[in-house]
């Protein structure tokens, strides 16, 4: 029944208003992953961003697809919760590693495990619009746990405009995303994290946008 | 539903009669061609098959369904415009404002109330959206973000909007092939012109047109396309318009000149901002903005010339 519920809100909602509304330019959608396990990373601008990564694959892997966010934000109050957790799919996991609790990352190795597709936030907050930040350890600490899933970076540009933090109306942009080659892990936490910026950065300068000020 | 005229079908019949001699020919060609020009070619082709689809379909169910299809067209072209631009971020309240031009614009061409029409935007979003740019108080770059946000306004929902208003206009002193006549005529005859243009150039270009616009643009091709499309409006004018023979030659004239400056304005546009392409809507045409730019100039620029003629 959620699944359901779920489908629906991505093909009746999500979905008209990031093509339409919205619309997205998509560079190199042959680079995204065909199945999980696998891990799609990106900058992170906005609320929005987690669905139009959900949009760019296909419908049939919907019920695969997990965005990682913090539970202190998403599981705040228990409508948003049902809501994050059932009809978004969201992963909740603790933003620090407190005393007496899991490891953050263990419930994502376990989905993993089963076969979904992950999406997760190296920056961990929305931030500046349109401004990339430092990555924070986790995903380094994901891949370097499960180094046979293949990391999908994809740049988005364009979503820190339509619906910047702070913000609760959208403006009409379009959005781009320049999907780039997948890595895995290979010897080395911080080798990966370097590397994953790298590609990045590398992204964002084939993009080559204008500036937003 | 469907009340759509027999001249129109006509011509749409003579549309799609054009479009299967395009894909045959092309198909007949596939070893002559190198395979990334013939791949180009059938892109192109398959966009035309669905855009001719959509127009169909938008210009003959109804008015209101041709008034939402054209106002999509503008949101889409606007849309684009302003990702490609640089925009300031305290003016995301003022852009929501400009879009809601859209909308209204569109209902009154709905209300046929010409003379609010006709100075929406360039009279009150012109005085307004500035307005409001001063209540967000922020002068850096205030200039620049002023004027292309009217310039977009009046490019892609004024200009464009002219199309959907040929459909509103009296239907008797058109009463062969009606609103839709004038848009068929003007429509096809722009894009035929963009075509003809293009082949013409590559038969027998030699001397650039705008060399530092639009390298590819020769004089041959815009003389070409300017014979090929004022005949062919000499031939559709008196069938699909309330225009007589010499007035179509001039529609000919106007469409065909003004096409060929529609297109290299925006490609001055798009060099200036370092894009090729202004999206991926379409693929081999690129975006929307790279199919109507022609038209924002001839819808206009024909429209008052039919209008002062004959309404």
């Amino acid at each position: 029944m959620v699944r359901v519920l779920r489908w629906v809100f991505f093909v009746l909602v999500v979905r008209p208003v990031i093509m339409v509304i919205l619309g997205l330019n998509v560079r190199h959608r042959e680079k995204l992953p065909h199945q999980g396990p696998a891990v799609l990373t990106a900058n992170h601008n906005s609320h929005l961003d987690a669905l139009v990564l959900i949009t760019l694959m296909p419908l049939r892997l919907l019920h695969r697809i997990r965005p990682v966010a913090a539970e202190d934000y998403f599981l705040s109050n228990k409508a948003l919760a049902w809501f994050s957790t059932r009809i978004i799919g969201i992963l909740p996991i603790p933003r620090r590693r407190t005393t007496g609790v899991d490891d953050p990352m263990t419930a994502c190795g376990e989905a993993l495990e089963r076969g979904d597709i992950l999406i997760f936030f190296p920056e961990g907050s929305r931030g500046e619009p349109e401004k990339m930040t430092e990555f924070r350890g986790g995903i380094g600490k994901l891949a370097g746990r499960n180094p046979e899933v293949p990391v999908t970076p994809i740049y988005l540009h364009g979503l820190g405009k339509a619906l910047p933090k702070g913000e609760a109306m959208v403006v009409p942009f379009f959005l781009d995303v320049i999907v780039g080659e997948a890595l895995r892990f290979d010897d080395g936490y911080e080798d990966f994290l370097g590397e994953l910026r790298h590609r990045m950065e590398a992204l964002a300068e084939e993009g080559d946008f204008v500036s937003w000020d | 539903m469907f009340d759509i005229r027999h001249d129109v079908l006509i011509a749409l019949g003579g549309i799609l009669a054009i479009l299967v001699i395009a894909s045959v020919v092309t198909f007949a060609l596939r070893t002559k061609l190198s395979a990334g020009i013939h791949r180009e070619l059938n892109q192109r082709l398959q966009s035309w098959w669905t855009m001719v689809a959509i127009f169909a379909v938008a210009i003959s169910v109804s008015d209101i369904v041709s008034l939402i299809f054209f106002a999509l067209v503008s949101f889409l072209a606007l849309k684009e415009y302003l990702s490609l631009i640089p925009t300031r971020r305290v003016d995301r309240q003022v852009i929501f404002w400009a879009y809601l031009a859209i909308p209204l614009q569109y209902v009154l061409v709905g209300y046929e109330w010409y003379g609010m029409f006709i100075i929406l935007i360039p009279v009150y979003a012109f005085l307004l959206l500035p307005m409001r740019m001063v209540l967000a108080g922020e002068t850096a770059n205030f200039l620049r973000a002023m004027g292309t946000l009217h310039w977009g306004l009046m490019a892609m929902v004024f200009s464009i909007s002219h199309v959907a208003y040929l459909l509103v206009l009296p239907e008797e002193v058109n009463p062969g092939a009606g609103g839709a006549g004038l848009v068929l005529f003007l429509v096809f005859l722009t894009q035929f012109n963009d075509v003809s243009q293009y082949i013409w150039g590559k038969l027998f270009g030699r001397h650039q047109a705008v060399p530092t616009v639009s390298p590819a643009k020769s004089v041959e091709g815009l003389i070409g396309g300017l014979v090929t499309t004022t005949a062919l409006a000499l031939v559709l004018g008196p069938w699909l318009t309330p225009l007589d023979q010499p007035q179509s030659i001039g529609a000919g004239l106007i469409i065909g000149t003004a096409g060929f400056v529609g297109d290299a304005v925006i490609s001055a546009l798009k060099r200036d901002l370092g894009v090729k392409d202004s999206g991926s809507l379409l693929p081999g045409h690129g975006g929307v903005l790279d199919r109507v730019d022609s038209l924002i100039y001839t819808a206009p620029l024909f429209f008052h010339y039919t209008f002062y003629l004959h309404y």
